[in-house]
């Protein structure tokens, strides 16, 4: 243990605190903006400055160590006046338009002004370069909001290993992004927003949808269809200063509709066909990996449903493409579906149908213009807007959503298990593509508590898990004693990892799910900001409640999922699944 | 170990030629993220600057993002992704040099071969630079044309330095 001295208030704590971290444990507050806890720690901001007595210079307190003996000063005159000039120089390069940007009042960089007190601006000079670019369908940057913190340089080094965004030249000419030759549009770019997530101010932003969204919902000849992914429900509500993992399902469905569109659907019941075509998909390859002579199985299979993660795979595992199931995302089947079969139950022309997915993503704005998602010349989804723009929209609409009654989805592409819930999360998908599985092979309930895989939840970075086949049904016989191997992650750089095993032909796995945002969906680029690990865990648990809450659990038993099979697509993998929900991808250049 | 001392006779090389030895560079820095800018200086030496071309060659040898090994060379201004010409002149604003008058000869560098810092003159024979402080505050002003240092520069003499040089 160390004993120092900050503010004259004796503390002790752990060798390897940082004077940051010792203060707060001791609610002390110094002042800080750069600093991420355990993602992004390097002092870069220097607005977390503190007095060490005997010191020459001052500390940025976000990367000392606290040492023995140390006497710290948070509040001394020489501080509180350093930390106002540093404030004061970032201002001084940054366009003072907060009334017209995005993040007005949700800003933290206007936080910081909340603490930092400042009333007149000294310091006029040199401007950085103001290039925005807007080449990207899902991401727009806009350099002279950017106050050089290096956050989105870490998560997209660091966590995400895509290595995209980076400081580029120097002085005033410094700029955050791809090299300057490079637009984010036509980058390694995956689109997965966490930058966009980190951003503390202006500079990295989600690419607006919603000015599409209002224009056709003024339009009276169209038919307006809105469909929402499972962690939109987890998070919306954050907006709206709910406590973090607080559901908010039954508002978010009545506010839909206040808005004006005309079916709510749920991305929910997407996820439970997805279960229904992806887990047929595992089956056929498991067969032929098991009971053919051919062995001309891909094993193991990888799951799909996230853009950011698909793009990554296509830029830097091309040659792995055949790994990946064939399945399109929940929204773009959904799409697809609401444009073919719900137009013909309801006799309305699918032109004049316009698809909105509300999405805890970036990506899905990038993932809707493939030209693999479009079917007969009309695009699955029209347009996708993510959860924040959905809470601008609602706000816009002058809705008290805190005072809203719970609304319900519209039929038939409403209803959906609690198996559809859990795909906001990492795991979510694996466990419930083996709830059904599991199943359809033995004709037993998956074991475990409350139909869970524990080891396959929370936020570690990759998790895995064995289940051994005893006693099938006859028609898998040949799994008998037969151990599934699977393995989760969410974070592009864990999926890289699990990628090089494949890669080795050292994969010891049959399944795999990956999500490209770390935790999931539940902390997407596209979520209500702040995130960290404390949110994350408060909106995983909330999703695993949706599950809980509901009593239907298993994809295969959605009453409205058979409908649609002896309706209109006959069975998983049938000619018309494989013509409406299934896709293809793309090799892409590395660099 | 390649030494710059052999990359001397790159004027006779092909592009080819000059993309293998490049490779094996980055073979001999055992394409460690570490040693990049010992490989940006060879590729330098090698190509004469960094255009796009190499930055994505390096990028895919040393599996790194072309964004990464932009960032690094963009930090220093030794490095240039614009072509070079056959003279650079760089003169040195370090403070002695400063203010023992720097900043008048580079203007007067300006005028006579009319570019700016960063720039190389349409004949392709001088391209311009700044440098902060080489260690020769004794000499100030002073600058370099490739690897001759000039000492205590006039800015009157510039137009004869540079036209005995063409």
């Amino acid at each position: 243990m160390i004993n120092l001295t900050i503010n004259n208030k004796k503390l002790q704590v752990e060798e390897g605190t940082t004077i940051f971290e010792a203060a707060k444990l001791n609610n002390i507050l110094i002042p800080h903006f750069c600093y991420m806890e355990n993602v992004h720690q390097i002092g870069s901001c220097r607005i977390c400055v503190v007095e060490v007595e005997g010191g020459k210079t001052l500390m940025a307190s976000c990367v000392t160590p606290a040492t023995e003996g140390m006497i710290v000063h948070t509040n001394s005159e020489r501080v509180r006046d350093v930390r106002k000039v540093i404030f004061e120089l970032m201002l001084s390069d940054h366009p003072k338009e907060c009334l017209s940007c995005w993040r007005n009042q949700n800003c933290e960089l206007q936080d910081l002004g909340n603490l930092i007190q400042l009333h007149e601006f000294r310091y006029e000079g040199a401007k950085s370069k103001d290039v925005i670019d807007s080449s990207s369908p899902s991401i727009v940057r806009d350099s002279s909001k950017c106050i050089l913190c290096r956050r989105c340089v870490t998560v997209c080094n660091e966590i995400q290993g895509v290595g995209l965004m980076n400081p580029h030249h120097r002085g005033f000419s410094t700029f955050i992004g791809p090299s300057e030759d490079e637009l984010l549009g036509e980058s390694v770019c995956t689109n997965c927003g966490q930058c966009v997530l980190v951003c503390p101010v202006g500079a990295l932003k989600e690419k607006d949808s919603t000015a599409a969204v209002w224009e056709a919902l003024y339009d009276k000849s169209r038919t307006v269809v809105v469909q929402t992914a499972p962690a939109v429900r987890a998070a919306l509500g954050e907006v709206f200063a709910y406590e973090p993992g607080t559901l908010v399902t039954g508002k978010m469905a009545a506010a839909l509709h206040q808005l004006g569109f005309d079916y709510v659907f749920d991305t929910n019941f997407a996820a439970d066909l997805t279960i229904m075509e992806e887990g047929s998909e595992f089956l056929e390859r498991v067969t032929n990996a098991f009971n053919t002579k051919e062995k001309n199985h891909v094993l193991p299979m990888i799951t799909s449903c996230s853009p950011g993660w698909i793009k990554f795979m296509e830029h830097r595992y091309p040659d792995q493409l055949a790994h990946l199931s064939s399945c399109k995302s929940p929204h773009m089947m959904l799409g697809a579906l609401t444009k073919t079969y719900f137009a013909e139950k309801m006799n309305i022309d699918p032109a004049k149908l316009f698809v909105v997915s509300v999405m805890p993503c970036t990506a899905k704005k990038f993932e809707i213009t493939r030209p693999e998602m479009f079917s007969n010349g009309l695009a699955d989804v029209d347009a996708v807007i993510t959860t924040r723009e959905l809470g601008r929209m609602i706000k816009d609409a002058g809705i008290d959503f805190r005072s809203l009654e719970d609304g319900e989805f519209d039929s038939p592409l409403g209803l959906s298990s609690g198996a559809a819930d859990i795909f906001g999360t990492t795991g979510g998908v694996m466990e419930a593509a083996l709830r059904t599985v599991y199943e359809l092979v033995t004709g037993r309930e998956l074991p475990g508590i409350k139909l869970h895989i524990k080891p396959l939840s929370g936020l570690n970075r990759i998790k895995t898990a064995e289940l051994k086949i005893e006693n099938p049904l006859p028609a898998y016989s040949f799994l008998n004693g037969v151990t599934v191997k699977v393995a989760v992650t969410s974070g592009l750089k864990g999926a890289a990892e699990l990628l090089e095993q494949i890669k080795n032909g050292t994969s010891p796995y049959h399944f795999i799910e990956i999500m490209g945002c770390p935790g999931g969906c539940i902390s997407g680029g596209g979520q209500p900001r702040p995130v960290n690990d404390a949110i994350r865990t408060l909106r995983l648990e909330a999703i695993y409640r949706e599950d809980e809450g509901k009593l239907l659990r298993k994809s295969h038993e959605n009453e409205d999922i058979q409908m649609l099979y002896r309706d209109f697509l006959g069975a998983p993998l049938g000619h018309k699944s494989h013509e409406l929900l299934h896709t293809v991808y793309a090799q892409r250049s590395k660099n | 170990m390649i030494t710059t001392d052999e990359v001397c006779n790159v004027l006779t090389m092909t592009e080819q030629e000059k993309y293998d030895l490049l490779k094996n560079v980055i073979i001999d820095y055992e394409r460690k993220e570490s040693n990049l800018i010992q490989i940006l200086h060879m590729a330098q030496a090698i190509f004469g600057y960094l255009p796009v071309e190499v930055q994505h060659f390096i990028a895919v040898q040393m599996e790194l993002s072309v964004s990464k090994i932009n960032s690094v060379l963009t930090f220093y201004s030794f490095f240039s992704t614009q072509p070079k010409g056959k003279y650079t002149v760089s003169i040195c604003l370090g403070t002695a040099c400063y203010v023992r008058g720097g900043k008048e000869v580079l203007n007067k560098l300006k005028s006579v071969l009319g570019i700016d810092v960063g720039a190389t003159t349409e004949d392709k024979i001088f391209s311009l630079s700044v440098m902060r402080c080489i260690g020769a505050c004794g000499l100030a002003p002073a600058m370099t044309i490739n690897k001759k240092v000039y000492k205590q520069v006039n800015p009157n003499k510039i137009p004869l330095i540079l036209g005995m040089l063409k």
